[in-house]
């Protein structure tokens, strides 16, 4: 003990003589340790505290402060007392030792074991003997750490000081500037607002030295080093002045003062105070203010160009709209919201009847903000607005101001959280249900799409209220639908058709199954050689309106007893065509199918309907595309077509990944019996022969073996727990159709649905059997220069990769390595780099998460990490001609990364993939372009020093002769001209005068990218541009 | 190559006016029937329709328009932009001074009218 103390005399007589500041963190070890207690320091410290040297005694100070700021947590109230007095004794001490004071009672005030009545009497010395703002910005601190502390750990004794505390805090803090101490002081202050202090006269006081920083005006400095924002300081202070209603009296005019000023931000800041006041106010608060608040808000709204004012003004209406309606219900000083929305209707509703509609949307949305605050607001609001806007609509003639009207019927009934009627309540539109539902069905008669588009919207928002359609209005409304489906063209209206009925259907299915789905089948059965006037312009009408009726025939089967309706209608296309009645094209067969896959797709957490699909749609579809497959010889169907079979796997796949573990491993079964043994018992018909075999490849053509993806949809993208029957015998005779077969529709499927099982098989001996033998051959064949399958082992290769990368399998690499070394290969390097493409892609059928695949997170970047530095070697080590090869893989690797991940990556891409935009194959600039265009919105600061390079390619891009270059690269251009105009500036005279040229483009699309890009370059660094 | 009439009022349909937050189209002070364009001859005349007699914008309007399809247009086209007749009280000054070349040159040079004719023209945030 006696050699610690002397060790710790030695220490301190170095700190207090300046020589070595570590020694604090020396003895703070010491005390937090237990080698010696703080008032062992104290003693040995006895004569620096007490020396007649100002500086000795600071630096004694100083030395503790640092010690207790490292050792408080430890300390025992009798120590804590003992120090507390000696600290406060010292604040009446010279000024240069203050600071150091201050920091010892900050790490005192921390401190729990703080004896009962210290805070109090900290605070009191503070407040008497310390002038706040003439210390310097780190002591400022200390005092109001001080306080923040004090006030988590002795709320009750701060609030016996009663309104000396806000008092002193008030002096203690008036006239801050600095933002860091700001963020704290107004934290204080929200915590004397929340916690309920005491006030008492002093809440003006306190308004004003908060409320003079209103508003935040505030620009951190370059690089922002202690990363406050205005917005910080903002929401801080905005949470102090709206904290109390007792703010009321000053705060609101101050609101309205800022608000009636020229500075845009300063009208922002106002309106949103306002707003966030809203739920703390009542009537009596706001109640002088009403009619100057209205008039400010509504002035900004009518006159605002800024998007950013018009949207607080609304909210601020809303929230003095819900605030009064809100207190109404506890007082009883006259209907005060009556009184407030009198005011806004008086003033907004006459523009809505004006002959030009001018000012009709800033009027409809402040009452719209109005009527959504509140059950009671909407009530009034429509009640008096409604009714003249039926007036109105029925009394214009222009399809122009009807549908705007309409437009703003549509803001009216759309119920809003607040607005929303509560439990025997009734829907406010109510009273207006036929009139509402009259003028939507005259809208729906008219000819013009815009209103026809409209009234379906308002149609839609109706019917997910309850008690808004009747059952007779449902059945109108299902007509109108149907009619406009067989008969308009316009492509918005089909959209719209395909929305309204969708939402309608979800909740009213029993007037679709009735009205709708017999018409629209009718539709798409009649012949359209019948009719007498064939010529091309009607065949083409009617094949339109038979793509629109299968499209909202499948947007409407949400419901099983829609489905059940609405899915034999499809299968019964597929039939007819196949039977070649009817004279369906292949074109029309595919959209039968997409029909079926987005029914599957839209229902498939249904089980029920899931288990339509197992049971009915499935054995039907593969049933047909059998028999058009044995039977190819004899009739040409459009069922062995590859478009059409390439429609089907996401109906199928869609459908069994959706199926339930039992009906799951049933499906698994019968798909594997068809293709290994012939097994037709599961399908439909029996016109089968009875020696099928799906997996041989057939001499005589491909029309079966192209059936592997049909198997593919079926068991890749069953889930992970189901075990496939006879899965070795399947991958063999997988492999053998692979390289035996020369249809490359055959054999790619074929190698999906070997690398989609391989992907799902558990780890272990029977897989790296398989992975084994398979990759041998695929080895063997590739080395073959001269041997006929290298593409098929190619394929094989490339997919059972990507399904071995995804799950990070420890092959993955080895087979990386060899795809590789394939980009050196004549004949196969432009499909190797198209093969990283595959790998980093999502493909649509196969491999993917809603499959079940085995994907593991973030295996790109993985991939990307372990792999672009051979590309980048191997693209130097290459010879000129093969370079192209590597720059295309690596624009594939690099396109597909999340951005994120190429933000980092490009400072040490760049060069190349600068290189690959010259590169003269147009894949490969379009895949760069896209790399690039995306970084050009947040440049990285390595793009800067290259932009010299990057405008000299881009601009000669812009006359490529591949239309999607030169669009890609225009607007790259475009992109550019949104970094900070230092830097891009200089090159505006050459981006002006090489623009000129692609506005003559002799495509309108590229002449639209140029328009835009050119007149953003214009406005570059030109006055009133930016 | 046929620059079709869409085309061009497509250009000009997003321009703001200087005392409004609504477009021009908006307001309908141009419509797609009073754009006209020859390809062939490479002309384009647009006629626009102030919103009152006496809208002391007209100006200013038609010179945004002219500058918007100044940028936005080959250069092998003429240009031609004056007032729907009959729709404004100053029609003639109006016309002339948006037909002559020189004083259209000058006032590019003015900043503070280019100013003004930019924040018409920049593209309103969404």
């Amino acid at each position: 003990m006696a050699a610690d103390v002397a060790s710790l005399v030695s220490l301190l007589e170095e700190f207090v003589s300046g020589q070595a500041d570590s020694s604090a963190t020396t003895i703070a070890t010491g005390v937090k340790t237990g080698q010696f207690s703080i008032l062992q320091l104290v003693e040995a410290l006895g004569l620096s505290l007490t020396s007649s040297q100002t500086q000795t005694r600071g630096r004694g100070v100083q030395l503790l402060s640092e010690v207790l700021q490292e050792s408080y947590s430890g300390l025992s109230e009798s120590e804590v007392k003992v120090l507390v007095a000696f600290y406060e004794n010292r604040l009446k001490d010279h000024y240069a030792i203050t600071p150091h004071v201050l920091h010892g009672l900050a790490a005192l005030a921390k401190c729990s074991a703080l004896p009962p009545g210290a805070a109090v009497s900290i605070l009191k010395a503070l407040f008497q003997d310390v002038h706040v703002q003439s210390l310097m910005l780190k002591e400022r601190s200390y005092v109001y750490n001080i306080l923040i502390s004090l006030m988590d750990s002795r709320e009750k004794e701060l609030k016996g000081l009663g309104p000396d505390f806000v008092f002193g805090f008030v002096q203690a803090m008036d006239g801050e500037r600095d933002p860091r101490n700001l963020l704290l002081v107004f934290q204080i202050a929200r915590n004397i607002i929340h916690r309920g202090y005491d006030l008492n006269q002093f809440t003006e006081e306190l308004f004003e030295v908060t409320s003079c920083y209103f508003p935040v005006d505030f620009t951190p400095p370059a690089n922002n080093p202690h990363g406050i924002t205005q917005e910080d300081l903002i929401l801080a202070l905005r949470a102090v002045l709206t904290g109390t209603a007792r703010f009321a009296e000053f705060l609101v005019p101050l609101l309205i003062e800022k608000l009636d000023s020229e500075v845009q931000d300063a009208k922002v800041d106002s309106l949103k105070t306002l707003a966030a006041c809203g739920p703390v106010y009542g009537h009596k608060e706001l109640a002088e203010f009403l009619p100057g608040l209205w008039s400010s808000i509504r002035r900004e709204v009518f006159q605002t160009a800024s998007e950013k004012v018009e949207s607080a003004g609304l909210a601020a209406l809303g929230a003095i709209t819900s605030c009064l309606a809100r207190t109404v219900l506890t007082s009883n000083s006259g209907d005060a919201l009556q009184m407030f929305l009198e005011l806004v209707l008086k003033d907004c509703q006459h523009h809505l009847c004006e002959p030009d509609l001018k000012l009709v949307w800033p009027s409809a949305k402040l009452l719209q903000a109005a009527s959504g605050a509140s059950y009671r607001s909407s009530l009034i609001v429509t009640a008096a607005v409604l009714p003249a806007l039926f007036e109105q609509y029925n009394s214009r003639t222009q399809c122009a101001h009807r549908r705007t009207l309409l437009e703003v019927l549509q803001g009216f009934i759309q119920p809003t959280v607040s607005s929303r009627p509560a439990e025997r309540e009734d829907n406010v539109l109510l009273p207006f249900q036929k009139s509402l539902c009259n003028v939507v069905f005259s809208a729906l008669a008219e000819s013009n799409a815009a209103l026809q588009v409209t009234a379906m919207k308002v149609l839609a928002t109706l019917g997910k209220q309850s008690g808004m359609l009747t059952e007779a209005d449902m059945e109108i409304a299902v007509e109108h639908l149907t009619r406009l489906v067989v008969e308009e063209n316009d492509a918005q209206v089909s959209s719209a058709v395909t929305d309204c009925a969708g939402s309608l259907a979800r909740l009213h299915p029993s007037f679709f199954v009735t009205r709708m789905v017999p018409r629209l089948k009718d539709e798409i059965f009649t012949e359209p050689m019948a009719e007498e006037d064939a010529s091309p312009a009607r065949i083409r009408s009617r094949a339109a309106a038979r793509e629109r009726s299968v499209t909202a025939l499948a947007s409407v089967s949400l419901r099983i007893s829609l489905v059940q309706e609405s899915v034999p209608v499809l299968l019964q296309v597929l039939a007819a065509a196949h039977k070649g009645s009817s004279g369906f094209s292949a074109e029309e067969v595919i959209w039968a199918c997409q029909g079926l896959w987005r029914i599957a797709e839209e229902t498939h957490h249904t089980v029920e309907i899931a288990d339509f699909f197992h049971a009915t749609v499935i054995p039907r579809l593969m049933g047909l595309s059998l028999h058009a497959a044995v039977h190819s010889q004899k009739c040409s169907s459009p069922l062995t077509e590859e478009a059409v079979l390439s429609a089907l796997v996401p109906v199928i796949s869609t459908a069994c990944a959706a199926l339930q573990p039992a009906p799951a491993t049933r499906m698994a079964a019968q798909a594997v019996s068809l293709f290994l043994d012939g097994d037709v018992s599961w399908l439909p018909e029996n016109a089968y022969p009875s020696n099928i075999q799906l997996l041989e490849s057939q001499s005589d053509g491909w029309s079966q073996s192209q059936l592997v993806c049909l198997l593919m949809a079926c068991v890749c993208s069953l889930s992970q727990q189901v075990d496939i029957p006879d899965l070795d015998r399947l991958l063999v005779q997988l492999e053998e159709l692979i390289f035996t077969c020369t249809h490359p529709f055959s054999y790619t499927s074929a190698a999906k649905c070997f690398a989609g099982l391989i992907n799902k098989r558990a780890a272990g001996p029977a897989l790296d059997a398989v992975l084994e033998k398979t990759l041998s051959r695929i080895s063997a064949t590739l080395e073959c220069e001269s041997s006929a399958q290298r593409v098929q082992a190619f394929t094989l290769l490339i997919w059972v990769t990507k399904a071995l990368l995804l799950r990070y399998h420890p092959l993955s690499p080895v087979l990386t390595d060899k795809l590789f070394g394939l980009l050196n290969d004549d004949q196969l390097g432009s499909r190797a780099a198209d093969g990283f493409s595959l790998l980093m892609s999502d493909s649509p059928d196969v491999l993917n998460r809603s499959c079940h695949a085995d994907v593991r997170i973030m295996y790109r970047q993985r991939f990307f990490t372990e792999n672009s530095a051979k590309l980048v070697q191997g693209f130097n080590s290459a010879e000129l001609e093969k370079r192209s090869v590597f720059l295309k893989a690596l624009s594939h690797l690099v396109n597909n990364l999340p951005r994120q991940v190429q933000l980092t990556e490009l400072p040490a891409l760049l060069p190349l993939l600068l290189e690959a935009l010259t590169c003269p194959d147009d894949a490969v600039q379009l895949s760069t372009l896209s790399c690039f265009q995306p970084l050009i919105m947040e440049p990285p600061p390595a793009l800067s020093t290259q932009l010299e390079a990057l405008f000299t390619r881009l601009l000669a891009l812009t006359t490529s002769p591949a239309m999607k270059v030169r669009m890609a690269a225009l607007r790259c251009v475009h992109a550019l001209s949104r970094l900070p105009s230092h830097m891009v500036l200089p090159f505006r005279p050459r981006v002006l005068k090489s623009l000129a040229r692609p506005l003559d483009d002799k495509k309108r699309l590229v002449r639209k990218e140029a328009v835009a890009a050119r007149s953003e370059w214009f406005l570059l660094g030109s006055p009133g541009g930016r | 190559m046929l620059l079709a009439l869409t085309h061009c009022s497509h250009h000009i349909r997003s321009i703001s006016d200087p005392e409004h937050p609504l477009s021009l189209e908006e307001l309908n002070v141009v419509e797609e029937v009073r754009v006209k364009v020859n390809d062939q001859e490479n002309n384009v005349s647009v006629e626009f329709t102030p919103t009152i007699p006496h809208c002391s914008m007209a100006t200013l309007i038609g010179l945004s328009i002219k500058v918007k399809l100044l940028r936005a247009l080959p250069d092998r086209f003429k240009i031609d932009v004056h007032i729907t007749p009959g729709t404004h009280a100053s029609e003639d000054a109006v016309n002339k001074q948006l037909g002559d070349k020189e004083r259209v040159a000058a006032a590019l040079e003015n900043a503070h009218l280019l100013e003004v004719v930019n924040q018409c023209l920049s593209t309103r945030p969404a």
